[in-house]
């Protein structure tokens, strides 16, 4: 059968799964006894409607753009890095005591600090998993889970015992100083005219994300390092045969990936609350993994992918507010998305493709 | 692109009928959710008994991330809402930049103090009603080992756990407190199984009391308690009637009595601190009909004698959150 046009590919087969998700997450909202139109009417007012809107959806994208790069990188070379959430909490340790015991003079050179700290710590607690991996042959999946408990204790800890000032019920730790705040959206698109509300998390970091989306896309296609990990990735004993380590690829490919999960920490630790709180990662190292999945491993797909979950995650947070749809209920779509998206993709893409079919043997 | 066009208009016309029904009290639940079995939960049983009084409706929100903290205090207290409830400690930060942007509203925050004008800050005395519930289970232990079994390892539940081990210890200074913790994430508060595992581990380690201050995963340990034929103790609600004669008594939290009042009061909150304390009924050790069999009259003395030293001041309970150190072990 003839390949799809690369437009079909990337974006029908991709907004045909989505329409899917949503026709049936609208009968859901219908059976609890809620108007879907105006459900989505809410959560696309709410998430696209105004500048405030796309100031948290791009705040959130902003996470799953780096933990989705993080999963991408890693899967070129088959390697399934499920690790990107306790990768993105050790990212935030980096950047917290940067913060905290740096003195910085302004925000872009603490910014500069903060990020290599994050990568940093990121790449180390992805360091572990691909060392066992490329020496032990130990299942990166089994030991990049574990390590995500692990650093998750391993925080918990320092928080609660290290970090937290005296008399603080929270476990997080103090504020960071003044001169750490990094500008958001709303001042940079003010310097080139554009108007955009500052009431929102959004921050330089999605400028950054941006830029890691066109450095992974170079990377991966455009270096010889790019080339040898989609060659392992393709077949192991090939990539053997013409040369390439294994042990390298692994342990490189799993460095950048960390490196990428760890980088996400700017956006919420320094970014947004100023502080590491417990839990800071809320996750986002495993909405990678479908952003991932559902950008093909491309950083353009991923930069799409990460806009639709934003999306999803700022309209149900309106949801939550305005209506009486328990938040759940942004799960249920986001699940949907995932199946339509991920699992379930040949059920969308053959009926395409043998439309194509049919209309090229026409044309034929 | 016209239906684009409906759907923002349907969003708009919503979002302002929304913000038309001004004044409603409103509450924000924590991470963990409304329907928690512990705090949340009794939050919203206060919010729902006020909305059953007086007939009126109330706003909630359950928060899905950090980020929402500071979108939600903002977009409720912009549309109107007056007072608004939160629950939890994690609030305090926020609250502490929201609050003097919205002067003519009402926040009310339970579990931590906020020094603003339009604040009330209410605290519950934590480590006392502990101390008293660990009067009652030396007392009531005859191997003089006892246990406890916190949820998520925090220092919150560390206030529990130190004035838990001061009472055992005012009891008898050489009885023995085995401390476990559920886990370090938030999943700590809702996995009764593991409950139950540790509360196996400490009756073979000869523990026969075991206080519980860990949200949904206590049910597990009082199960495993009343299946081992020892004593347990609840926390936050009344638990007594789980496991009748076999739930020595429960360590209650009056999270549900605060978020009323502060319903209650609308408008009119009085800002400050407000301590929920043994006085003010804010921490008490639960006694009902399921329980009474366990009480003996010693216990019953030895609990008022230390209430009424609390309250005097001629017993001092030591707060682990003020220094971050416990005096017992």
């Amino acid at each position: 059968m003839d390949r799809l046009p690369t437009w079909a590919d990337a974006i029908l087969v991709p907004v045909l799964s989505i329409v899917i998700a949503f026709a049936i997450s609208a009968i859901v909202i219908l059976g609890i006894g809620e108007n879907p139109i105006n459900a989505m009417g809410i959560m696309i007012s709410g998430g696209l409607g105004s500048t405030y809107g796309w100031g948290y959806t791009l705040y959130y994208a902003t996470n799953f753009m780096f933990t989705g790069l993080a999963v991408a990188v890693a899967f070129h070379a088959t390697l399934f890095n499920i690790g990107g959430d306790g990768q993105a909490q050790l990212g935030g340790l980096g950047v917290a005591m940067a913060a905290l015991y740096i003195p910085w003079p302004n925000w872009w050179l603490a910014l500069f600090g903060a990020s290599a700290a994050a990568a940093l710590f990121g790449a180390a607690w992805a360091a572990i998993p691909a060392w066992l991996q490329a020496k032990r042959g130990s299942h990166i999946v089994i030991t990049t889970i574990m390590f995500n408990f692990i650093g998750s204790a391993l925080l918990n800890y320092l928080l609660v015992n290290v970090f937290r000032p005296v008399g603080s019920m929270d476990p997080a730790t103090a504020n960071f100083p003044k001169a750490t705040t990094l500008p958001n959206l709303s001042s940079i698109l003010g310097l080139v005219g554009i108007p955009f509300s500052n009431q929102t998390p959004a921050n330089v970091t999605f400028l950054i994300a941006l830029l890691a989306c066109l450095l992974v896309w170079l990377l991966i296609w455009h270096t010889r390092f790019g080339f040898a990990l989609r060659a392992f990735g393709k077949s192991e004993p090939a990539a053997r045969y013409a040369g390439i380590s294994p042990v390298k690829i692994t342990m490189y490919a799993m460095l950048i990936s960390g490196a990428l999960a760890g980088l996400m920490s700017i956006n919420n630790v320094m970014g947004e609350s100023g502080r590491l709180v417990l839990n800071s990662s809320e996750g986002a190292g495993f909405i990678g993994i479908a952003v991932a999945l559902m950008g093909r491993s491309h950083p353009l797909g991923i930069l799409l992918a990460s806009i639709l979950f934003g999306f999803l995650y700022q309209g149900g947070a309106e949801l939550a507010m305005w209506t009486t749809i328990p938040p759940q209920l942004i799960l249920v779509i986001q699940a949907l998305v995932i199946l339509f998206t991920g699992a379930l993709d040949n059920m969308v893409r053959m009926p395409v493709e043998a439309v194509f079919h049919r209309l090229g043997k026409r044309r034929g | 692109m016209s239906c684009i066009t409906k759907f923002l208009g349907a969003g708009a016309v919503l979002a302002f009928t929304a913000g038309v029904a001004a004044a409603e009290p409103a509450i924000i639940y924590d991470l963990g959710g409304k329907y928690d079995k512990s705090f949340n939960e009794a939050a919203w049983h206060g919010a729902q008994r006020w909305a059953k009084e007086s007939g009126k409706k109330f706003r909630e929100v359950e928060i899905q991330s950090e980020a929402q903290r500071e979108q939600v205090l903002k977009r409720l207290a912009q549309s109107g809402a007056n007072p608004i409830a939160m629950t939890g400690f994690a609030f305090a930060d926020v609250l502490n930049k929201v609050a003097p942007e919205f002067p003519k509203t009402k926040f009310a925050i339970v579990d931590s103090v906020v020094k603003q004008p339009n604040v009330q800050s209410i605290v519950f005395t934590e480590e006392q009603g502990s101390y008293l519930v660990g009067i009652m289970a030396a007392m009531a232990s005859k191997t003089g080992t006892v246990g406890f079994i916190g949820g998520m390892d925090i220092p919150l539940i560390h206030k529990f756990e130190c004035g838990y081990a001061q009472g055992v210890k005012s009891v008898n200074a050489k009885d023995k407190v085995i401390v476990n913790y559920t886990g370090t994430t938030p999943a700590a508060w809702n996995d009764p199984v593991k409950g139950s595992e540790l509360a196996k581990g400490q009756i073979s380690q000869g523990a026969d009391v075991i206080y519980a201050a860990a949200g949904g995963t206590g049910v597990g340990v009082l199960q495993a308690a009343a299946d081992g034929k020892i004593l347990s103790i609840g926390v936050d609600s009344d638990q007594n009637y789980l496991h009748p004669g076999q739930v020595l008594t429960s360590m209650t939290k009056r999270v549900d009595n605060a978020i009323y009042n502060v319903f209650k009061a609308g408008a009119n909150l009085k800002p400050g601190v407000k301590v929920m304390d043994l006085k003010a009924g804010g921490v008490a050790p639960a006694m009902d009909k399921y329980n009474a069999k366990l009480v003996t009259p010693a216990m019953k003395a030895a609990v008022d004698k230390a209430t009424k030293g609390i309250e005097d001041g001629s017993i001092k309970v030591h707060d682990y959150t003020t220094d971050n150190k416990c005096p017992v072990e």
